[in-house]
């Protein structure tokens, strides 16, 4: 099988070769998936703490040291309450609804590219494959407020599928700007196009772009402040106000780990994702050198603007949402795609080389 | 049986029991969904045939976007199940005439395709190194198909614009905002700040 390293045939010789990719690629995707959830489970602890410094609170540190415990100890107590399920749900839709909205989230990130050369699965249309990904990811907020039988929950999955599918739209034509100057759907190639230190990054000449996507990623994670899938003050808590304990801790995962991926993407699509943006100054080997750590930077940056946009905006009306999608994001990325043709007649750029 | 027969038989036979699920739910949402279903399991069977482009583009706008905004107005739409079976039996006849039409059909073509002709494995098409679906046949619509390409977005197009122009129907009554309107509007629009002398209970002025 390709792609699977020598050193898994000398630990497990005595199996077929398509179980030793099996067992390979299943530990490969475990790592990845502790990985990710961990993160996910500090960036709960960073959001409160984040925000609780702009708004000139301290926020959790009392659980270990300075709070760093604090998201293990909410874990421990969302396992321990009891999962609720109304009478009148329909039970079936009403459990897979989270596991629904968890998974492709977390699949999407097999085909990221961490570091260079390592991708869980380096496929070739892989950015296809996380536009796929993603916009399957809104069949879980829309069952569970089906799935509940609530008319607050309903109203939040009929606003959350008006939502994801319009700015799903923004979202993919802004990948293809991303496309015509990597002339590649491989996530691994569409970085390596943008080596040559911070000025060619894609982010320059795609500005609009770039504040489209953001902002259209921040819109499909349903944060604030495009947050009216769950607004507390009209619809109680949207499609998941009939979820408890650990069913409702499934949604919680989706949300912020999609949050993780979007920062991920955003790094990788306009700021060269593990590229080193001092490449070629005289500065220490780790600085110029491309790595996890300058994609873990550049991530740490955006999700930092997530919560930043939490703390700092109201929350939008819902026939605004829609006219920012619909009428302003659409053509912005037309105009500006059909500017980047222009660019592209006349070789301007860091892609004419 | 190699891997990928076995995986082809597993996802044919869900594909299948999913298939008859959408016509035999009784509830539109649970059809729709097992629709989804099918829809996943298809573009599985496409990826086991290497066209990867095609199996992500299923999902992409089948499952994403079109099976989305279904079950969107299936939700809404409060369908009275009883009301739709009423003509069952009265439609079966035609209903079952087409069906067979569509059997024989199919049946036709896997038996012209069974006569002599050989039917070429997967295995053989060897694919080159470095070999991308996506890109071969983006080659191929950009040049060789160019015009019908072209001809099918024209259409497209012109089905968008019908689409939003039978928005655009004028009707008495209708209220409808003026975005302009709302962010130009200034504070001295509406609120009106009125001067007005102190009023001083008694006549006496407090210091």
């Amino acid at each position: 099988m390709n792609g699977v390293p020598d050193f898994v045939n000398t630990l497990l010789p005595f199996l077929p070769e398509w179980i030793q990719a099996v067992v390979f690629y299943g530990v490969v995707a475990l790592i990845l998936f502790i990985s990710v959830i961990l993160t996910m489970a500090f960036l709960t602890l960073a959001e409160r703490r984040v925000i609780g410094s702009i708004q000139a609170r301290i926020g959790p540190n009392r659980v270990g040291p300075g709070g760093l415990l604090q998201p293990f100890a909410d874990v421990l107590k969302l396992m321990l309450k009891e999962i609720v399920i109304p009478t009148a749900s329909n039970k079936f839709l009403f459990i897979i609804a989270p596991l629904l909205a968890v998974i492709p989230a977390l699949a999407a990130w097999a085909v990221v590219p961490l570091w260079p050369g390592f991708a869980v699965a380096d496929i070739n249309a892989g950015l296809l494959y996380l536009l796929a990904l993603s916009s399957a990811g809104v069949y879980g907020v829309i069952l569970a407020g089906w799935a509940t039988n609530s008319k607050y929950a309903f109203l939040g999955a009929m606003r959350a599928a008006a939502q994801m599918v319009a700015y799903e739209i923004a979202m993919g034509f802004a990948l293809v700007g991303v496309v015509m100057a990597a002339g590649s759907l491989n996530l691994g190639e569409i970085i390596e196009k943008q080596a040559g230190g911070y000025f060619s990054y894609f982010f320059w000449w795609m500005i609009p772009l770039f504040v489209v996507y953001f902002i259209s990623g921040v819109a499909e994670t349903n944060r604030a402040p495009f947050d009216v899938v769950e607004g507390e003050s009209e619809i109680v808590a949207g499609f998941h106000v009939e979820y408890s304990g650990m069913a409702f801790a499934v949604f919680f995962v989706a949300e912020y780990v999609n949050m993780i991926l979007i920062s991920a993407l955003t790094s990788i699509f306009f700021f060269g994702g593990w590229l080193s943006p001092f490449e070629g100054y005289p500065l220490p080997g780790f600085i110029t050198a491309p790595g996890f750590h300058w994609l873990f930077l550049k991530i740490s940056f955006f999700l930092f603007c997530y919560l930043w946009f939490r703390a700092t905006f109201p929350r939008y009306r819902y026939d605004q949402i829609m006219r920012l999608g619909w009428k302003v994001f659409i053509p912005v990325t037309l105009v500006w795609l059909a500017v980047l043709g222009v660019f592209f007649a006349y070789d301007i750029g860091p892609w004419s080389k | 049986m190699s891997i990928t027969e076995i995986l082809f038989y597993a996802f044919s036979g869900v594909l299948l029991v999913s298939a008859v699920g959408v016509i035999t739910a009784r509830n539109p949402v649970h059809a729709a969904l097992f629709l989804v279903f099918s829809f996943f399991n298809s573009a599985v069977l496409w990826m086991l045939l290497e066209a990867e482009f095609l199996a992500i583009v299923l999902v992409l706008v089948y499952v994403g976007a079109v099976m989305v905004l279904f079950l969107f107005v299936v939700m809404m739409l409060d369908v009275n199940v009883a009301e739709v079976r009423a003509g069952f039996t009265r439609y079966a006849p035609l209903g079952i005439l087409i069906a067979l039409i569509v059997v024989a059909e199919i049946g036709s073509v896997v038996w012209v395709k069974s006569l002599g002709t050989e039917v070429t494995p997967v295995a053989q098409v060897a694919v080159a190194e470095g070999y991308s679906n996506t890109g071969a046949l983006g080659q191929l619509l950009y040049t060789k198909y160019l015009y019908p390409f072209e001809l099918a977005a024209v259409i497209l197009l012109l089905a968008i614009v019908a689409a939003i122009v039978l928005t655009m129907r004028r009707r008495a009554g209708l209220k409808q905002q003026d975005i302009a309107a709302q962010v130009s509007v200034r504070a001295q629009d509406r609120v009106r700040v009125v001067k007005m002398p102190p009023v001083i209970e008694g006549g006496e002025k407090q210091s």
